[in-house]
């Protein structure tokens, strides 16, 4: 791209730089994954390789039954993917409304979604307490997609809705001429072009329900209906004084690879995700 | 218009409607109903059992200025110094340390990120781990490596000869909340690189062939030009991660075990409403959390509002 060349001495600090940042953001997990191989004294050697690769900190976890962390994995999961398709299904007709058609009140419909994906999760803690009881979800790891509505909703219309806002005038027009119904349009017409933008949000409602921790925390109290990053708080050794930090890495290793493979293969469209609804606008 | 047109106008605003109507009443099952009962509770005396058969009663402002409510400011030591003082304290400090410092720092990725290297696109990737791993993750890789005693930063730092004894990094009162700054640093700094980079990337090149061929200095360039021009998109930026780190939670409660040095404002409402069954007190905190970042939304909101006009204006 540029035309010039640069001084080598230029050259030189920018792949330091380079390199530091890398450091920077890689040497933390690479460590974790060093240490989730290391085994009994060698834990305590702080050696940036292990000496002997023992897989035995990933067998502890999957083979001790006062933690199920296979459970805790699959309650994950489950939990979101549901909230990825339930913020889906909602966004794209919420989206499809506020982005193509003009009505009164949409700026403040708008700005309203926003400001709800802003929320303080612990705004709502007691409130969501008192709704989970009533419902009967509190305690149940399927009960969780509720509240975890709270942050994926919204940001899933807002991006949603700056995609399809950018889409051709055209592309609706014969359409509309031929007669269709505005859930036709939406559903023939507007579905098989969003292709991008779904995958985009879904990736990034999943991560962000992966990740959660205070409401998992704090409605879930059963260790068999656990999610993963609760779990992982929660290991703990035979005494108080014993912390199993073997194990414990194991399982950071295990629920974070899934992300960094998401992350790879993803990698344009959750950076165009994340910068959509900040930059753009 | 002809008539049919307008009549079908009139029914795609309906089907607006009807399309909105599910993610509403979602929203407001999820988030306007629980803030409304949360507000509520804050001026009652509820406790979890009590939330369940509604036996709490109401206690006027008992929770926000009583004896023992969050603004109790009749203690000796002073309003700072009782338990929301101090979580009041730590968060806004946090708050403003760690997000200056990823600022800068997002900056100084950002404008690397957007030179021309070899490797560019896997270096961009690298980038977005920190931010793809779990929060608890991270807090859990960072206790590990800030461990007091087998922890790899004390040892590297002994091994350079600039500390002698092991630090006892979060759990000691001096440094317990920059370990916190620090770990907040490494996994928010790449989130804030990435939306000035695509601030960056959408600046106009021929400025920059321009500034070069006049033989500007790049220092003179970047503060005269590029910083401008990135200047709306950076404040966004800012303020999404104000926003965030004024309700910070997870990364405290286990890297630091919510101790009292580094306890932040939501840690105090989630100790209060859980730990200690004072879900009115835990309300009322909460309720005041829910204001303080209210105004900053609002705030953003006004930053912001001349590009979210957007449709409208096209």
């Amino acid at each position: 791209m540029t035309p010039f060349r640069r001084h080598w001495l230029a050259s030189l600090a920018l792949y330091a730089l380079v390199a530091v940042i890398c450091l920077f953001c890689l040497f933390p997990f690479y460590f974790a994954v060093v240490t989730s191989f290391k085994s009994g004294s060698e834990l305590f050697s702080s050696s940036l390789w292990p000496q002997s690769v023992s897989l035995k900190n990933y067998v502890s976890l999957f083979t001790l039954s006062e933690q199920p962390f296979l459970r805790h994995i699959l309650n994950s999961l489950g939990v979101s993917c549901g909230v990825v398709a339930l913020s889906l299904i909602l966004g794209v007709t919420a989206a499809y409304a506020l982005g193509r058609i003009e009505f009164r009140g949409r700026g403040l419909l708008l700005m309203t979604v926003l400001s709800v994906s802003m929320f303080p999760q612990v705004a709502v803690l007691s409130g969501l307490f008192e709704l989970m009881q009533a419902l009967h979800f509190y305690n149940h790891w399927w009960g969780l997609m509720l509240p975890y509505m709270i942050f994926t909703l919204p940001f899933t219309i807002w991006v949603l809705t700056t995609f399809v806002r950018e889409l051709p005038k055209e592309l609706e027009e014969a359409a509309i001429m031929d007669g269709c119904s505005p859930w036709g349009i939406v559903v023939k017409v507007f579905l098989p072009v969003m292709w991008p933008a779904l995958v985009t949000t879904g990736l990034l409602a999943f991560i962000a329900a992966w990740n959660e921790f205070l409401f998992a925390l704090t409605f879930v109290l059963d260790n068999s209906d656990r999610t993963v990053p609760v779990s992982i708080s929660l290991i703990s050794g035979a005494d108080k004084y014993e912390v199993p930090w073997g194990k414990i890495m194991a399982a950071s290793v295990l629920v974070t690879l899934p992300l960094i493979a998401l992350v790879l293969v993803f990698q344009r469209k959750i950076v165009g995700g994340l910068t959509a609804g900040a930059v753009k606008g | 218009m002809s008539p049919p047109l307008s009549q079908m106008t009139r029914a795609r605003r309906r089907s607006a409607w009807v399309f909105l109507a599910p993610s509403l009443l979602v929203l407001l099952l999820v988030a306007g109903w629980p803030l409304a009962r949360t507000i509520y509770f804050s001026f009652t005396d509820a406790s979890l059992e009590s939330i369940g058969d509604a036996s709490y009663r109401l206690v006027g402002l008992e929770n926000y200025v009583g004896p023992y409510g969050v603004f109790n400011f009749g203690t000796r030591a002073g309003f700072w110094h009782t338990d929301w003082g101090v979580a009041m304290r730590n968060t806004l400090r946090f708050a403003a340390v760690s997000v200056s410092l990823e600022t800068l720092l997002g900056l100084v990725f950002a404008l690397v990120l957007n030179a021309d290297f070899k490797g560019r696109a896997l270096v961009r990737t690298a980038v977005l781990v920190p931010w793809a791993i779990p929060t608890i993750v991270s807090a859990k890789m960072w206790a590990w490596m800030l461990h007091d005693q087998y922890g790899v930063i004390n040892a590297l730092l002994k091994g350079l000869g600039l500390i002698h004894a092991n630090l006892a990094w979060t759990a000691d009162p001096a440094y317990a909340l920059w370990a916190v700054v620090l770990v907040d640093v490494w996994k928010t700094t790449p989130f804030m690189a990435l939306l000035i980079l695509a601030a960056l990337q959408m600046l106009p090149r021929d400025c920059y062939e321009a500034a070069r061929v006049d033989g500007i200095h790049p220092v003179r360039v970047f503060f005269k030009v590029t910083l401008p021009l990135i200047r709306p998109a950076l404040m966004v930026a800012v303020i999404f991660r104000l926003l965030d780190a004024l309700r910070v939670f997870d990364l405290i409660y286990v890297l630091t075990s919510n101790s009292e040095d580094t306890l932040s404002m939501s840690g105090y409402v989630r100790r209060e409403m859980v730990d200690n069954n004072y879900v009115g007190l835990g309300s009322a905190a909460s309720t005041v959390l829910f204001l303080v970042i209210g105004a900053c939304t609002l705030l953003y909101l006004k930053i912001s509002r001349t590009r979210l006009g957007g449709p409208e204006s096209h």
